[in-house]
């Protein structure tokens, strides 16, 4: 891999690049899925391939090719060139990247049972075992479960002199049952909602997620929504489940502390932040006891957004982004730090994959748990009046995420600190400081889950990416209840 | 760039290494490029190449698929491999057919051309030309412009041991954008197989018009009102539904048409087909199995009329219980290659008026009190029967007042049951090609629409 990104390297320096760095990139993957009991889709996939990435006349320029012949490369190279002197016939401010020192390291993320040597055969003999036992409970009309691995090994070479190849193995898995009655199609999911749960982990993963133990209880709970009444309107408290919490943080709070959205480089498509440079180290974006970190370190835990160097060669670092409340800072570049006084880059640009240039995207996004213990039961306890919402069922924010409204698949009605009736359709919306600012209780470490968002998309062309996110139950104050349905015919 | 010739000798060789009783290869390559702009300079300026082989092998009843875009003999046969070990320890699906033959793939009529060679050698220096003139307009207005200019060109092709083989090339011209004042922005977007269609400086000129005009935006209470939606907003909406006009979704009971097929369901004056030969639509002519297009009425004057279908969708609904309810059942070419859970869906929909379009500044002057949607944004479905969308406004929303676009106000996030909408619609405009972002490119017209549903207001 030296040899092919030296091809590159030396021919963007010939031609004159300021700068230079080539990602050699082979993914493999694996995708089960099966649909009442019978294989719904079944492939595997390998892409491998090189992207260069090049600094000329302070403009950037990107060309990438699946061919790895040195002619290939070469011309490649010679075409990310070509691209970065058009880029500088329209440019308003040079190009000035943080210094980065150069480094020599391999690193794999940690993984017990490598997921490819698991059989295809158990695979799906675990899937279909799901889809029975949703299926065994009547009134559930689609059961659908789903098994994810990868394996993402990637080389990456500068002309600062850095040479890092690093290993990661994904798994995810996850399944649902839908009950359609009458005019209401429900839907229950495990252990998270849109594809499961996803970490940096080989098949042990599969093994924690208890699957097959909650598939009754997940395809009961789809049946029952039906005879469940409609959720409340009007302002109220509000729990949410660690997962729901998770999603609650990616949209509103990891999407706007990205410096690239602030400084506009989104604008037309992603959207830009209500996190205006003004606002560091001077917003109270949250209560006290909301503390929120942007940590990619192994320390962190398997998260998506876990990794030894991101995609220019920055090492993985922890940054305090939420600090008692106060915004404390943005995830940013080599080109992006400067511009809010950092000699250096936190380290948070990721790529999908050769063929992508990296962009700032968000590494293990979490809140931190409470630090006086607190089960959930004790929260449930601590609460006189009102709604427990678990696992997303739809998601939106507006352009500079200030005004979110989530739904949830299921909520309960607290009544003197215990839960009550089941509710369908719950749903809760607001802005998103005054939101962060009503929380007033979370749950401590043992009831805290570092989910994965497999994901987000983000770029033009588009690029999907994993994200981490750690959080525990937590309590919200005079939330606005049941908008999603106000004024519709429901 | 892969053609017909060497797609033949990758499938000869991957036949070679196979011992399935049926293969097939679905063919994919592009040469996409990309230029990036924000804050009136180019920032991000990106090119790709990549050819793309998934291999699908078929015994009894069993199927897997393995993707690769390495197309020597190791690699090939890897990818083989695992195809097979994932195929052959399945459970036999009876519900799985043979290949799609030759005939099946054999088009109605000629692949309309959808490669233009000027659009396919675009380079670096026409792309940054372009931007620069959007970049001028921005400057002559004292605003910025963020957006992109992208071109490529593409090859899909399939071919399988029952003697199908199937080919389309394609090129592509795409122009995004975004005009930013201080507190207001407008948008605009367009895409066509030919470059020549783009007018990049007209609708630099109409994006940066609105971001002037809907400074200083005033807040509106949240409630009902009368919307116009321009063609992108409407695409994003309506695009939510299209999913369910699948036969697969029928039989899993996750469609909002289960029990509403050949019902009344939208306005008489919403008539929806799906029709890839179009001239407005863009697009390949097979599907994932190679098969043929054809053209599909979905709804007609707002009765939901038929449902697209892959081969063994159809087969599998002519055995159902659903069978006599469902219209036209049989293959139409809509679907996704195998094996996959969601069966198939409409990818080149096309609305038609049957008369009297009102342009969009006529229905704005025939509007005493309501609201100008440019663009939506981050919708998403609250409730799948209902067909309940939650989204926000975005880049361009007025007020109108006694028939005139008064002022900008602050962006409105809305939850708006698509069925009232479309049985709601009092004007109709000219279906134009229209692209957005949270939805495939369509052919649609701009809506005004009453009592549309805005629950809440945010603050910009």
């Amino acid at each position: 891999m030296k040899q092919i990104s030296g091809w590159a390297l030396d021919t963007a320096n010939h031609r004159g690049a300021q700068y230079a760095d080539a990602r050699i990139v082979n993914d493999r993957s694996r995708n089960l899925a099966t649909k009442n009991g019978r294989v719904g889709h079944a492939s595997s996939a390998e892409s491998l391939g090189i992207g260069i990435r090049v600094l000329v006349n302070d403009s950037w320029g990107f060309a990438s090719t699946d061919k790895l012949s040195k002619e290939s490369v070469e011309r490649t190279s010679a075409q990310a060139v070509e691209i970065a002197k058009a880029s500088a016939r329209v440019k308003e401010h040079p190009v000035r990247l943080a210094a980065e020192p150069a480094v020599l390291i391999e690193w794999a993320s940690p993984c017990k049972i490598d997921p490819f040597s698991t059989s295809v055969e158990q695979n799906l003999g675990l899937l279909t075992k799901i889809d029975h036992e949703l299926l065994a409970v009547k009134g559930v009309t689609l059961a659908e479960s789903n098994l994810q691995f990868g394996r993402y090994e990637h080389w990456f070479f500068s002309t600062d002199g850095s040479e890092i190849h690093q290993t990661r193995h994904i798994t995810g898995a996850g399944y649902a049952a839908f009950s359609f009655q009458g005019t209401e199609i429900q839907k229950r999911s495990h252990p998270n909602s849109f594809g499961g749960q996803h970490q940096n982990k080989g098949y042990e993963l599969i093994e924690e997620l208890k699957l097959v133990e909650n598939a009754r209880r997940i395809g009961e709970q789809a049946v029952a929504l039906h005879k469940a009444d409609q959720c409340p309107q009007g302002n109220m408290s509000l729990l949410l489940g660690s997962s729901q919490l998770g999603l609650q943080i990616h949209e509103s709070i990891g999407h706007p502390i990205e410096l690239d959205r602030v400084l506009g480089m989104e604008a037309n498509f992603a959207g830009t932040s209500f996190l205006t440079l003004d606002k560091l180290r001077r917003l109270k974006y949250g209560s006290e006891i909301v503390n929120v970190v942007a940590d990619a370190t192994e320390h962190h835990g398997p998260g998506l957004g876990t990794f030894a160097y991101d995609d220019e060669g920055v090492q993985a670092q922890c940054t305090p982004i939420i600090t008692n409340g106060l915004f404390t800072g943005y995830i940013s570049s080599r080109e992006t730090a400067h511009m809010i006084g950092q000699a250096r880059s936190n380290g948070t640009m990721r790529a999908e994959g050769w063929n992508r240039i990296p962009l700032i995207r968000m590494t293990n996004i979490s809140i931190l748990p409470g630090e006086k213990p607190l089960t959930f039961e004790q929260l449930l306890a601590d609460t006189d009046e009102g709604i427990f919402m678990e696992t997303n069922r739809s998601w939106s924010i507006d352009d500079k995420r200030y005004n979110f409204q989530f739904g949830c698949e299921i909520g309960w009605e607290i009544k003197g600190g215990q839960l009550g009736r089941m509710l369908k359709n719950p749903s809760y919306s607001g802005i998103t400081t005054e939101f962060w600012n009503s929380m007033d209780a979370i749950c401590s470490r043992d009831q805290w889950t570092l989910w994965g968002t497999p994901n987000c998309g983000k770029g033009q062309p588009m690029q999907t990416m994993g994200t981490g996110h750690g959080a525990a139950p937590a309590r919200f104050r005079n939330v606005k209840i049941g908008t999603a349905y106000k004024g519709t015919s429901n | 760039m892969l053609d017909q010739g060497k797609a033949q000798k990758i499938f000869d060789q991957v036949k070679k290494f196979s011992s399935s009783k049926e293969l097939e290869v679905v063919f994919a390559a592009t040469n996409y490029s990309l230029t990036r702009f924000a804050n009136n300079t180019i920032h991000q300026n990106v090119a790709e190449t990549n050819e793309v082989a998934s291999i699908r092998v078929a015994f009894d009843g069993k199927t897997a698929r393995a993707t690769t875009n390495r197309f020597d003999d190791e690699s090939l046969k890897r990818a083989v491999h695992s195809a097979e070990s994932i195929a052959k320890i399945q459970e036999p699906n009876p519900d799985l057919l043979p290949l799609a033959s030759a005939e099946e793939g054999k088009l109605e009529k000629p692949a309309p051309n959808r490669w233009f060679e000027h659009t396919a050698a675009i380079t670096p220096a026409d792309r940054a030309q372009a931007v620069g003139e959007i970049v001028a307009v921005a400057k002559k207005n004292k605003l910025t412009t963020a957006g992109i200019y992208s071109s490529a060109e593409s090859v899909d092709g399939l071919i399988n041991s029952n003697g199908l083989s199937t080919f389309h090339r394609r090129s592509s011209a795409e122009v995004s954008i975004t005009m930013l004042a201080d507190d207001s922005s407008g948008w605009q977007k367009f895409n066509s197989p030919n470059v020549r269609d783009l007018e990049h400086l007209h609708l630099a000129e109409v994006a940066a018009q609105k971001a002037k005009d809907s400074s200083s935006p005033e807040e509106l209470s949240p409630g009902k009102y009368a919307v116009v939606l321009e063609p992108a907003a409407v695409l994003d909406l309506v695009g939510f539904m299209f999913w369910d006009f699948a036969g697969m979704a029928i039989l899993d009971q996750r469609s909002f048409l289960n029990n509403r097929i050949g019902t009344k369901l939208f306005g008489d004056n919403i008539t929806i087909t799906d029709d890839v030969y179009h001239p407005l639509q863009s697009g390949v002519p097979f599907d994932g199995e190679g098969v043929r297009r054809k053209q599909v009425t979905l709804v007609d004057k707002g009765v939901v009329k038929n449902l697209v279908y892959a081969r063994g969708t159809a087969e599998k609904m002519r055995h159902s219980d659903y069978a006599g309810k469902m219209g036209t059942i049989g293959p139409t070419g809509h679907g996704f290659p195998l094996p996959n859970e969601m069966g198939e869906a409409p990818v080149n929909v096309v609305f038609i008026t049957g008369g009297g379009e009102q342009t969009i500044e006529q229905m704005i002057a025939g509007t005493e009190r309501g609201i100008l949607i440019t663009r939506l944004w981050y919708i998403r479905e609250v409730d799948p029967y209902e067909k309940i969308l939650t989204g926000m406004t975005r880049d361009g929303t007025f007020l109108i007042e006694n028939g005139k676009a008064k002022h900008g106000i602050r962006n409105f996030r809305f939850n708006q049951s698509l069925i009232d909408m479309l049985s709601s619609v009092e004007a109709l405009g000219r279906p134009v090609r229209a692209s957005g972002e949270e939805s495939f490119d369509m052919v649609v017209p701009a809506m005004k629409v009453c009592d549309f549903n805005f629950t809440e207001v945010t603050k910009f």
